[in-house]
């Protein structure tokens, strides 16, 4: 029976972070991810990371840039502790190895990105996720005392009678096993929820599985209705063209030749805020001037050719590989797409949830930094700036607490329920049937524009699609990777996750940042300038609200 | 939509029974890849068919598979792609595929389901061989290590490696001596002797070249840059780290057998003539390193380690000129030419993708001569 101080779920940026910050402490240290850690979506990070780091760039400023994209309801003194740590956790990285992109002088270079008032991305080449997540995953080899539980799936999060954390239920993909894992804090990391959405840039293991879990056993979560549609992915498969793009000085046109951005954002252009751009796609796609396979066109041409060699390589790659256009060469087709997990479980700055001993950091948590919308390269800062701060107050919190004893009664009950599932006869809808009609619905229905209808259809629609899960099927009988039945515990996570996206959207009676109402186009500071939380309570959510933390920013019309 | 059909090994460790081949049949668009494909038959025929996967952008390196004999991503290979190669004749292929795309687990690998392989007996363990993270001296600077643009630029590109195993799947030298260290661990081993901030250069080099199963057991067979997904190159970064063995610190190849050549030479003898010849036509001819005429630079970077090859050939009693302008190859002018532009040359360019597509405009022609004359032949 393993038994760890801190144990983390989730091998992303924020999850390993968290990890190598604990064991730093101390305190003794597991990491469980459901694919191997360099698998992780974190990976997917092409842009970069933000911080201000040069000596005319101010925190302040980044903080400034951070809430106006938040649309204000990010919660301020948060994003000041992430933009005035930012500078020292980017030196961190530096010095553990990242092949960050260096000026003439030997120093770290800059790139621009949406919605900063500075150049402050700090970048490699466009795999900047790609060459930090495999320098912590180095980092992680040299620590070997931290353990590595590698393709293990977590079922379930289990609590002390008096509710504070107990550990977790996992089950080692490989052989099918399935163990107790007494914790005395565990750190959710486990990432965002993208494939609630059809399309999305999101990998396949983005099904929310963190988000359903900590609710499931009564951790209020925020801003579920703030959900990220990015300006530029690719018509049918949803990849991602990075905002990189953008940055390096790529234009967008519609069908009519027209640089659209000059009416929505006359001064940032196409580098305002994504909510911004993905609205003004939308609009001129929705007004019949996007192409007829629903997109409009980014211009990557404008950006000089050396230039795209070295800094956008990886979509030059994307380009030819999944759109058959060559991008140094010929605009190429992009519309908005799902992208991004703003809400997610709700912590402090220190990662704690209101759950004794439970933490979460990175997408699957919710801050908030991010309010009503994440600025681009703020995802990364923020998955390392608070996997630390979890990793170093989870180690701190189980100095003095004592090992908690899950019962094995909670094994037996996880799993037989897997079982059930692998038992199962056929009697209704496959598991691929159920995720596609569930895809279509939160991409038509609650996406880039919603009202009320349209969102009670949603729900409807879940409704429905939860009732039919619980007969889903398997024909992998048995226990070697059996990703079948994975399957089936992961769309049970995602029509939970998609069920409270809903209900929050629903409830938010106004439009900010990601969120935007037909049926009430206008911000309403005076009624909406707080926080929706739901929690489990029987068949329906129950909502509540927190406030914004304001500390010296106060609200103001959002123009770019 | 057109139908492609798949046929795919399948395995069930836990049924005793050996490995099968499976056909399916998906209705999916050409520019589709295999792993769609493989998730179509998945999501409707049968829920047991295992592959591992998960960005489907060619970016997480989960879903390395051979495809029609040839190690590579499922999900960036079209399935029209696949379809027309193996309409042309599988490689090397125990399964008759009568046009279907032929779907195995990599190679070199022990296979745990399916198309799923065990990566931690093979690939992890090589990895963690060569003390895979940063070695700096002393306590960091305050600010940033002040590096050279270039050296970072330079280790982006083996920093680019996804660790998807596909070069150690297509490994020659691995197949002959399993205790290789291989492709993508010693590009890996590049990423720290090419930075600068690393302090242990000359021991990382010594220990690889002392080890007989080191950067001198790599026989210079092209296959890991053939297959490489990310133009990581993993065989120039084992060139480069020779170089620098011998250039900057004189180390030796204590193993002066030149074992990599007899290995090469016997897997010659093994698999025929014709096979090993192919590689370089394959790579220069119609592999997908000319085809997309977007990537000269890894043309010139093939031709730029041919000579090595050439003479590894010479050495072990095959007449390279014999070998490659072999009547049954394609392309005899092509190859001719090639053949003789190589030999030509005495002094080897560092080259480097990052670095070459740094060099912009003016850059450009310097990679013209090879993309221009390739692109005259398709
Ligand atoms: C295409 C794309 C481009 C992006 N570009 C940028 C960018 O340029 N800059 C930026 O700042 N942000 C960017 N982002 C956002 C950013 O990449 C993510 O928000 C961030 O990486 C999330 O990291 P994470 O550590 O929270 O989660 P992830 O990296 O998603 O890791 C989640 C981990 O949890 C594990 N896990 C999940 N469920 C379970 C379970 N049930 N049991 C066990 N383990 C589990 C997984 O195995 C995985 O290891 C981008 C996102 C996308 C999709
Ligand atoms: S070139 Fe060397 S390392 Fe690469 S596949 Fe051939 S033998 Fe292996
Ligand atoms: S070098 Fe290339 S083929 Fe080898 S593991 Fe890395 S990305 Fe894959
Ligand atoms: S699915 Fe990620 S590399 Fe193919």
């Amino acid at each position: 029976m393993p038994q760890h101080d801190v144990l983390v779920i989730g091998a992303g940026l924020a999850g390993m972070r968290a990890a190598l910050a604990a064991a730093e402490e101390g305190a003794s240290v597991g990491v469980i991810s459901k694919v191997h850690p360099v698998r992780s979506h974190s990976n997917a990070a092409q842009g970069g990371i933000n911080a201000a780091l040069n000596p005319e760039d101010s925190w302040e400023s980044h903080a400034f840039d951070t809430i106006k994209g938040s649309d204000y309801l990010g919660d301020q003194d948060a994003i000041e502790i992430m933009c005035r740590e930012a500078p020292q956790e980017l030196l961190h990285l530096e010095h553990l190895g990242v092949t960050f992109h260096r000026n003439e002088e030997g120093k770290l270079g800059t790139r621009a990105f949406g919605g900063a008032s500075a150049a402050r991305t700090y970048y490699v080449a466009d795999i900047t996720g790609q060459a930090i997540l495999h320098v912590l995953y180095e980092q992680l080899m040299k620590h070997s005392e931290v353990f590595r539980y590698e393709e293990w799936f977590t079922t379930a999060l289990l609590q002390q009678d008096d509710g504070a954390m107990a550990g977790v239920v996992g089950r080692n993909i490989r052989d099918g096993s399935m163990e107790l894992f007494p914790a005395k804090t565990v750190i959710l990391a486990s990432g965002g929820n993208g494939q609630v959405y059809n399309p999305t840039t999101n990998a396949l293991v983005c099904t929310g599985d963190g988000i359903a879990l900590a609710y499931r056993i009564g951790a209020p979560l925020m801003d579920m209705e703030m959900v990220q549609y990015h300006p530029t992915t690719l018509a049918g498969n949803g990849l991602l063209i990075t905002e990189g793009a953008r940055g390096e000085g790529a234009h967008l046109y519609n069908a009519e030749g027209e640089r659209f951005m000059e009416k929505y954002a006359p001064n940032k252009m196409e580098l305002a805020s994504r909510d911004v751009v993905s609205r003004a796609e939308q609009t001129e796609i929705n007004e019949g001037r996007g192409f007829p396979d629903g997109t409009v066109s980014l211009d990557i041409t404008k950006v000089p050719r050396k230039r795209i060699h070295e800094a956008l390589r990886e979509i030059i790659n994307v380009g030819r590989d999944f759109a058959g256009v060559d991008i140094t060469r010929e605009p190429i087709h992009i519309k908005p797409g799902n992208h991004y997990t703003m809400g997610g479980v709700k912590t402090d700055f220190e990662g704690r949830t209101p759950i004794a001993g439970l933490y979460a950091a990175g997408e699957v948590a919710c801050v908030s930094v991010h309010g009503g919308n994440r600025l681009g390269a703020n995802s990364l800062l923020d998955t390392l700036i608070f996997g630390r701060r979890a990793g170093q107050d989870a180690a701190r919190y189980a100095s003095d607490t004592g090992m908690p004893k899950p019962s094995y009664a909670s094994l037996s009950a996880e799993q037989g329920a897997i079982e059930a599932i692998i038992r199962r006869e056929r009697t209704g809808r496959r598991v691929s049937e159920i995720k596609a009609e569930l895809g279509a619905t939160m991409d038509k229905y609650a996406a880039v524009f919603r009202e009320e209808d349209g969102l009670r259809t949603a729900l409807e629609i879940v409704k429905r699609l939860q009732q039919e899960a619980t007969t889903t099927a398997t024909d992998d009988k048995g226990s070697v990777f059996n990703q079948d039945a994975l399957g089936a515990l992961e769309l049970g996570y995602m029509l939970d996750n998609a069920e409270l996206i809903v209900m929050g959207a629903l409830e938010r009676k106004e439009s900010r940042g990601a969120q935007f109402r037909t049926d009430y186009p206008a911000r309403d500071d005076e009624h909406w300038l707080k926080h929706i939380n739901l929690s489990v309570n029987g068949e329906i959510p129950e909502v509540s609200y927190s406030d914004v933390t304001i500390t010296q920013w106060q609200p103001e019309a959002r123009t770019y | 939509m057109p139908d492609y059909t798949l046929k795919i090994r399948r395995y069930d460790p836990e049924s005793g029974d050996a490995a099968y081949w499976q056909d399916f049949t998906v209705d999916l668009a050409p520019e589709r890849s295999v792993l769609d494909g493989i998730l179509r038959a998945r999501d409707q025929e049968d829920g047991s068919l295992s592959i591992r996967c998960s960005c489907q952008a060619a970016i997480c390196g989960s879903c390395g598979v051979r495809i029609n004999g040839k190690s590579a991503l499922a999900c960036n290979t079209k399935l029209s792609d696949a379809a027309e190669r193996a309409q042309r004749g599988g490689i090397n292929n125990e399964a008759t595929s009568n046009g279907a795309i032929v779907v195995e687990p990599m190679g070199n690998m022990p296979v745990l389901k399916d198309l799923i392989v065990d990566m931690d007996a093979v690939h992890w363990k090589k990895i963690q061989r060569v003390v895979p993270w940063l070695l700096p001296e002393g306590e960091p600077p305050e600010r940033e290590y002040i590096v050279d643009a270039e050296a970072m630029i330079d280790v982006t590109q083996s920093m680019a490696c996804i660790q998807c195993g596909a070069c150690v799947s297509a490994c020659l030298s691995m197949e002959v001596d399993p205790e290789f260290i291989g492709p993508a661990a010693l590009a890996k081993a590049y990423r720290f002797v090419g930075d600068p901030r690393d302090a242990h250069h000359e021991d990382r080099l010594r220990d690889l070249a002392e080890d007989p199963h080191g950067i001198y057991d790599c026989t210079h067979c092209f296959a890991c840059i053939e297959v490489c997904p990310k133009d990581v190159a993993p065989m120039s970064q084992i060139m480069r780290l020779r170089r620098r063995a011998t250039g900057d610190y004189a180390i030796k190849d204590s193993n002066n057998g030149y074992g990599h050549e007899k290995a090469f030479v016997d897997i010659v003898e093994r698999w025929g003539t014709l096979h090993e010849a192919q590689l370089l036509p394959r790579s220069f001819g119609d592999g997908s390193l000319v085809k997309g005429q977007t990537r000269p630079a890894a043309v010139k970077q093939l031709i730029d380690s041919a000579p090595a090859a050439l003479r590894g050939l010479a050495r072990g009693k095959v007449s390279p000129r014999k070998v490659l302008i072999h009547p049954k190859l394609p392309d005899q002018k092509e190859v001719r030419r090639i053949y003789e532009e190589i030999e030509g040359r005495d002094e080897r360019i560092e080259l480097n993708l990052y670095i070459v597509g740094e060099e912009g405009e003016g850059g450009a022609d310097d990679k013209e001569p090879v993309q221009g004359e390739s692109g005259a032949e398709s």
